[in-house]
Formats: C-alpha cells, sequence, structure tokens
C-alpha cells in the first residue's frame, strides 16, 4: 500500500494546477466555484464558452484514448485532472455528460461513422449532451420505458413519440440519447433501442420543471414524430438496454474525486459559518461536524480502494464501489441538514425576495435529489444486497403486459 | 497510487485467516474466555513460535521481522474477525509501540528482543479509572528521589495487565497537571510493590485488569524516554494502538456481516428464506456499506500509522487519521452487531450462538481507548478551535 504520487503524476499536477491559475480569469473569474447539480441554471452560456477554452488548452476528454481526440490519461493522472479543477473552483461542466457518458458509449458500442460524426464535437466542447432515460412511469423501474421508436419507411428514419423527465440542461443541449421501445409488443428490458437524437428539431419540445429550490434545471423533453436518423442506433435494434447499461457503468469513475473535493468546499463554508458564529462551540453540532468531516475523509479513502482496485476488467463492481452512491448521496443530504443547523433561525432569512436563496440554502435542498435520482437509496440497497451479498430478489408480481 | 494490499500482504493476511480458522473455533474461544487468564498459553508459544506474530512490526536489528503497520492491521483485522483470545494486542499494539515510539537503543534491543524470542508478553497501562482518554487520564504520580522515581498510584482498563510479565506505565509528577509532566516507566510485573488483579468483564474474550503501584522504587534506565515529556510518547501509543483496535472492529463487522447473510439464506418464515426481505436485506445493505466504509478508514489509517513510525511525510497526520478510523469504526461495530441480533431474531439472544461474542466485543472496543465522541470530540477541536482557519 502506497499513498503517494509519482513523481511525474505531481508533474501533471502542477501543469493543470497553472493551466487552470492563468485561464480562469478574467470574464471566466465570476464562474468559479458555479454551475454544477443544484447551480446548473447558472450562467449557462458563460459556462459553454469555459468549455471551449477547457478544449483549446486540451483539457477535455481527458481519460479518452488519443485515437478518439482524448489525452490519454492514467487514472492517477485524471484523478489528478478531477481534484485540481475542483480545488481551483472551476465551473460545473456543462460538457460531463458527453464526455463522461455519451463518448465513452460510443467508444465501446458505436460504429466506426457514429464516433466520427460525435465524438469531435464533444472533444471541442462545442456539442452538448443531455441523457433521455427516465419517464413519469420510468423512474427506478427503469426499464418500463414507453416513449416508442418507429421505423418509417418512407423516409428512412426512426420516429420517436414519448416523453422524457429529469433531464438536465435539456434547453442548451444539441443532442439527447434516449432509451425508447422499438418493438412495441414487448416489456421490460427486451425490445428497446438507443438511440441520438438532435435536439433543435420540431418534433421535440422542452419544458422547464420548477424545482424545490424554485429554479430549474431538470426539463420535461416531449418527442412528437421527433425524427432520428437511421444510422443513428447504437447497437441494433432491441439491444438498447445493454447498452444502456454499460453507459451507467461509465457513470461512477474518476469524476467522483472532484466530487468530493467540491463537497471539501461545502463542507469548509459550514466549518467557517460555525466558526463564525458561535454554533462551533455548541457540543452536539460539534459532533456533526466531525462525523460529517470523518466520512468524508473516508469517502476519498475509499474512492482510493475503488481506483486501486481490480475492477471493471470483469465488469463486476468491488463492494467498495457498489456502496459508493449510497454512501456519498446519503452523506450529502446529512450536510445540507448540518448547514442549516449551523445556520440556526437565520438559515430561514433569504438573501431577497421573492426566492432567492444563499449557496447554503440551495444545497440544503438540492441535496434531497442526491437520495433520488440515480438509483434511489432503496434501489441502492437493493442492488448492494442482491450484487454484493447474494441475497435473493424479492418475488416479484407477475410482469405485467406489453405495453401497448 | 496504490491503495490496495500487496501480493505479500494479501499472502500474510490470508494466511492468518486460515491459521484462526483452525485455532480460534467457537469452542476454542468459549475456553479460553472461561479462565481468568484468559488465553491458552500454548496457543500464544504457537503463534510466538511458528508464526511469529509479535514480532511483525518489530525492526530486524531488535529480532524482529521488520514489517510494517499495515501488517499489523492485515493481522488485528483477522483476530477481531476470528475473535482470537490472545496478548496480542497488549504486547504488540501497546506495549511494542511504545517500545518503539519512545525506547531507547538499549531498552528495545533487551525489551523487544525479548518479546520477539521469547513470546514475553507485555502492556501499557496508564489511565487512572477515569472517562476520558487525553493525558488526564494519567493519575498515577512520581516523585523524583536523587537519580530514582519513586511511583503510587492505580490504573484500570489495562489490558491482559494481571497476565503480562512486563508493564509500561505512565505516571504524572506530582503537582504536574495536563500534558506536562508525564513520564512513562519499564515495569517487571514481580517488582517490590506491584500488584494487579483480574477485571471480571462483559466480554469475556479480552481480559482487563487493575495496577496498584505502592511505593515502587525504579531507577533512571526504568525510564522510558525524557521525564515530563511522556504524553508525545503516550499520546502516539495510544493513536497507533486505535488504528490497530479499529482493524479489529472492521473484522468483527466483516464476520457479523458474513454470519447474518448466512443465517438469513437458511432462515425460512412464510416460506421464503427471510433474507429476500426488502426489510431484511436493506439492514444487510447498511451493515456492508458500514463495514467497507470502516474498512477503508482503517486502511488508509494503517499506511500513516506506518509513516508515523518511520518519520514519514504523512505523520503528523496520525491523530486525525486515528480519529477518523477509531470514531468511524466503534460506532460501526457496535450498529452492526445490533443489526445482526435483531436479524438472528431469538437465537441471537441465546449464549450458544456466537452472535452475543461480537456483541461484547463491539461495545468493549468501542469505548476501549475512547469511543467515537471522544474520537470526534478531538476532531472538531482540530477543525474548530485552532487560531488560523484552515
Amino acid at each position: 500500500m502506497k499513498l503517494s504520487f509519482s513523481a511525474e503524476d505531481e508533474q501533471f499536477r502542477e501543469e493543470i494546477a497553472a493551466w487552470l491559475n492563468d485561464n480562469l480569469t478574467g470574464e471566466f473569474s465570476k464562474l468559479k466555484y458555479r454551475g454544477g447539480p443544484g447551480d446548473e441554471h447558472t450562467y449557462p452560456k458563460e459556462r459553454q464558452q469555459w468549455e471551449k477554452k477547457l478544449a483549446e488548452g486540451g483539457w477535455t476528454c481527458v481519460g479518452w484514448p488519443r485515437e478518439y481526440g482524448g489525452r490519454g490519461c492514467s487514472i492517477e493522472q485524471q484523478v489528478i485532472f478531477f481534484e485540481e479543477y475542483a480545488r481551483a473552483g472551476a465551473p460545473g461542466r456543462v460538457g460531463h455528460i458527453g464526455e463522461g457518458l455519451t463518448g465513452p458509449t460510443l467508444i465501446a458500442f458505436g460504429t466506426e461513422a457514429q464516433k466520427q460524426k460525435y465524438l469531435p464535437g464533444i472533444v471541442a466542447g462545442t456539442e452538448l449532451w443531455c441523457q433521455g432515460y427516465s419517464e413519469p412511469g420510468a423512474g427506478s423501474d427503469l426499464a418500463n420505458v414507453k416513449t416508442r421508436a418507429r421505423f418509417d419507411d418512407a423516409s428512412g428514419k426512426w420516429i420517436l413519440d414519448g416523453q422524457k423527465v429529469w433531464t438536465s440542461l435539456a434547453h442548451e443541449s444539441d443532442y439527447c440519447f434516449v432509451i425508447a421501445r422499438t418493438d412495441p409488443d414487448s416489456v421490460a428490458h427486451k425490445g428497446l433501442g438507443f438511440f441520438l437524437v438532435k435536439m433543435d428539431q420540431p418534433g421535440i419540445e422542452v419544458r422547464p420543471i420548477e424545482q424545490i429550490t424554485g429554479t430549474s434545471e431538470f426539463n420535461e423533453v416531449f418527442f412528437d414524430g421527433a425524427e432520428c436518423d437511421a444510422q443513428d442506433i447504437v447497437g441494433a435494434p432491441g439491444e438498447g438496454w445493454k447498452v444502456a447499461m454499460g453507459l451507467l457503468g461509465f457513470e461512477r469513475g474518476v469524476s467522483t474525486l472532484g466530487q468530493q473535493m467540491q463537497f471539501q468546499n461545502e463542507f469548509d463554508q459550514v466549518v467557517e459559518l460555525a466558526r463564525r458564529n458561535g454554533a462551533g462551540q455548541d457540543p452536539a453540532i460539534r459532533q456533526r461536524i466531525a462525523r460529517a468531516h470523518t466520512e468524508l475523509k473516508i469517502m476519498r479513502y475509499n474512492a482510493m480502494r475503488m481506483l486501486s482496485g481490480q475492477s471493471g476488467s470483469d465488469g463486476s463492481l468491488q463492494k467498495e464501489a457498489l456502496i459508493y452512491k449510497l454512501f456519498w448521496a446519503t452523506w450529502h443530504r446529512s450536510l445540507g441538514e448540518l448547514a442549516m443547523d449551523v445556520m440556526g433561525p437565520e438559515c430561514e432569512i433569504l438573501e431577497g425576495g421573492p426566492y432567492e436563496l444563499s449557496r447554503l440554502q440551495s444545497m440544503y435542498l438540492f441535496v434531497r435529489s442526491d437520495t433520488i435520482y440515480g438509483g434511489t437509496n432503496q434501489i441502492q440497497r437493493n442492488i448492494i444486497a442482491e450484487r454484493g451479498l447474494g441475497m435473493p430478489k424479492e418475488p416479484r408480481v407477475a410482469v405485467n403486459q406489453a405495453v401497448k | 497510487m496504490e491503495f490496495a494490499f500487496t501480493e505479500e500482504q494479501e499472502m500474510i493476511r490470508d494466511t492468518a485467516a486460515a491459521f484462526l480458522a483452525e485455532v480460534s473455533t467457537s469452542e476454542a474461544i468459549r475456553q479460553a474466555m472461561a479462565t481468568e487468564r484468559g488465553y491458552d498459553p500454548e496457543l500464544w508459544q504457537r503463534i510466538c513460535g511458528e508464526m511469529y506474530w509479535q514480532a511483525i512490526h518489530v525492526p530486524e536489528a531488535y529480532g524482529g521481522m521488520g514489517l510494517g503497520y499495515v501488517e499489523v492491521v492485515a493481522m488485528m483485522e483477522q483476530m477481531g474477525r476470528y475473535l482470537l483470545c490472545s496478548p496480542f494486542f497488549s504486547t504488540v499494539c501497546l506495549a511494542s509501540n511504545a517500545l518503539l515510539v519512545a525506547g531507547s537503543d538499549e531498552q528495545k534491543s533487551q525489551w523487544l528482543g525479548k518479546l520477539c524470542a521469547e513470546g514475553l508478553t507485555a502492556t501499557v497501562a496508564f489511565n487512572g479509572g477515569v472517562n476520558r482518554w487525553d493525558a488526564q487520564c494519567v493519575t498515577a504520580s512520581y516523585r523524583r528521589e536523587g537519580d530514582a522515581f519513586l511511583l503510587n498510584g492505580d490504573y484500570r482498563y489495562v489490558i491482559d495487565g494481571h497476565t503480562s510479565e512486563l508493564l509500561i506505565v505512565a505516571a504524572r509528577e506530582e503537582g504536574s497537571q495536563g500534558e506536562q509532566g508525564l513520564s512513562l516507566f519499564l515495569l517487571p510485573a514481580d517488582s517490590a510493590g506491584v500488584s494487579t488483579k483480574w477485571l471480571p468483564t462483559m466480554d469475556q474474550a479480552r481480559k482487563q485488569a487493575s495496577v496498584c503501584l505502592t511505593d515502587v522504587a525504579l531507577s533512571a534506565d526504568a525510564l522510558l524516554g525524557e521525564a515530563g515529556q511522556g504524553w508525545t510518547a503516550l499520546s502516539e501509543v495510544i493513536n497507533l494502538a486505535s488504528v490497530a483496535l479499529a482493524a479489529e472492529q472492521v473484522g468483527g463487522c466483516q464476520q457479523l456481516l458474513d454470519m447474518t447473510v448466512d443465517y438469513t439464506a437458511e432462515r425460512v418464515q412464510f416460506n421464503r428464506p427471510i433474507a429476500s426481505f426488502q426489510a431484511v436485506k436493506h439492514k444487510a445493505a447498511d451493515m456492508m456499506l458500514q463495514t467497507e466504509v470502516a474498512r477503508s478508514g482503517v486502511y488508509y489509517a494503517a499506511c500513516v500509522a506506518q509513516e508515523a513510525l518511520e518519520g514519514g511525510e504523512l505523520a503528523a497526520e496520525l491523530p486525525e487519521a486515528a480519529s477518523v478510523a477509531k470514531s468511524y469504526c466503534s460506532d460501526a461495530y457496535f450498529a452492526i452487531a445490533g443489526d445482526a441480533l435483531q436479524l438472528f431474531g431469538g437465537v441471537g439472544f441465546t449464549w450458544e450462538y456466537d452472535v452475543h461474542l461480537y456483541f461484547k466485543r463491539a461495545k468493549s472496543s468501542e469505548h476501549l481507548l475512547g469511543n467515537g465522541a471522544v474520537h470526534r470530540e478531538r476532531l472538531a477541536a482540530l477543525l474548530l478551535d485552532t487560531e488560523d482557519v484552515a
């Protein structure tokens, strides 16, 4: 066991830190610590400019292979990149869905033509992606997708009808990847397709969802005869589930260390406030602050174990990876509560009307989503028990009828 | 960055696990814990003679194996898992560490040599029977008489204090307070004025004792480290031992989790294994989460502890890493033990099943060297009471 990085990696750290120090200036200064979950509605256009700036410096898609325009960084270097990015307070990425999800999925499952068509725009930071998975009736039961895709022989295109929900950045995005049912008589995870759909077309309507925070960063996306070119289905019709699940595997990874740095920034704000307003002398608050600190520290060690481990070769997750989502989501939710309790009665008072929340207030409300999206805490516990501990599935009610 | 066991470390762990599975059976634990000594001396001699565990992190210069603290932690995890009854924790994790941290070259040669070659048992006595684990827990005192020292006072919660051949005791100079004036002394248990007494404990698998010193006269060469500077050494020993204890706690967590998963798979109610009920699965999932998180905290602390012993760059992190590990593991072990007992249902409440052994160990280890709240307060002080804002 060894905790230090190599000299070469430390040099890489200096390189990215220096680049951020030189470039996160001027017009981009105001973007520091902005964006990301809970603050996604802030400066969307400016953050798109920042995305291009990153691309010019060669700092997008650092973990992708060089042949696809990436930087070919090792796991250690990716860790360092995300750590330094967050440490510098660089803004939440608007290109993260394309970089983290679409790209790896196409590299793994896409055709050569799809790679050539879509990867360069992601690397250049010019084309943004959103994710069309959840539906009103397909949340935890994701396979219960009802959006339909039928192939129209006349036009030679796929025609999509249905509705997606909880689509973040949909109104800013150029493309959406969508799972839709190609076989109308199919049920559950069979008969699905994985589509790459252009957002700017008459058959698509985006409606923002007003959230608990009063702001909107998630959307509903309505497909009403939306078109998708025949060559823009990933995998064969009916194989969408396999692609979709492969994609979810890319969701956990090295970027978690950057997320932790953001958590650290939030935690530091809470500690700073507790020192200032006297809450830090309350024994109960001290215990909670120390507990949050303990778990945040271990979150990092856990991620280091995860990244040092041998998972991935056979696609199976190690135990420390299986518990990760449940752990960080629950931690973050508690941090929100702690932040309000450190503020005391002042936590009620807004920065301004009609509903202008401070960063901590916004965080407190927004973190309620962490234990819901990407697999609720309850679904996570099922996954841990079934895959991690080999416990039997709960007997299910007989599979329902085909979607009509 | 390689935050995983090396192949050699995995081999050490697996060898320990295989050996313990054979010798530390439920029957063996129950036999040992029923005795006042608390362990099987023949087994301890076998461990020292064949396995050489007592020497694991002692440098080769003093007759040890020269391995690191990560190896100690890997073995403690397995001992916690199999609930080995032995003087390993007191001898290796308390006394050896005290010698390594504070001993002169001569003291190390003499005592670590005996420990490695002869299986000498030893422990550290410092807590005067108060519910705290900072410098104020030391209530025994000493008076200088020329070059010599005269010690008086009582200790409680001394692990294996009634069977250890060598005692390392902490005492404060008369009239001193807090972290000032503390010194450590080497004291063979058969010295005049030393009396030790077994304290029956709820967790019978680890023995505690009281030690009473009445006008114990010690010459200057019994002093371990510098006079009056003992807290620096003792606090490091407490931190190192806390990391080892946290590893034992992780082992206990894992064993309880495994036992519970096996039991709930076999136990049928309502015509199905109770493991298929989400109410049961979700509890088991939380147990696994706590076990893995605890393990990550301990492995990191093990690396830091190793650097602390070697004077590495992370050495200064030891107090924090030890408190992070000990606070999380203490709470996790007890929570998991409680959940395991609950999921075993009625049989978990019996003497016959082993759950109660772990349930009792969990509470014992939680309070030893400071429970979760004590260690969180240490962390809170680091975060909230320091002058300069981090």
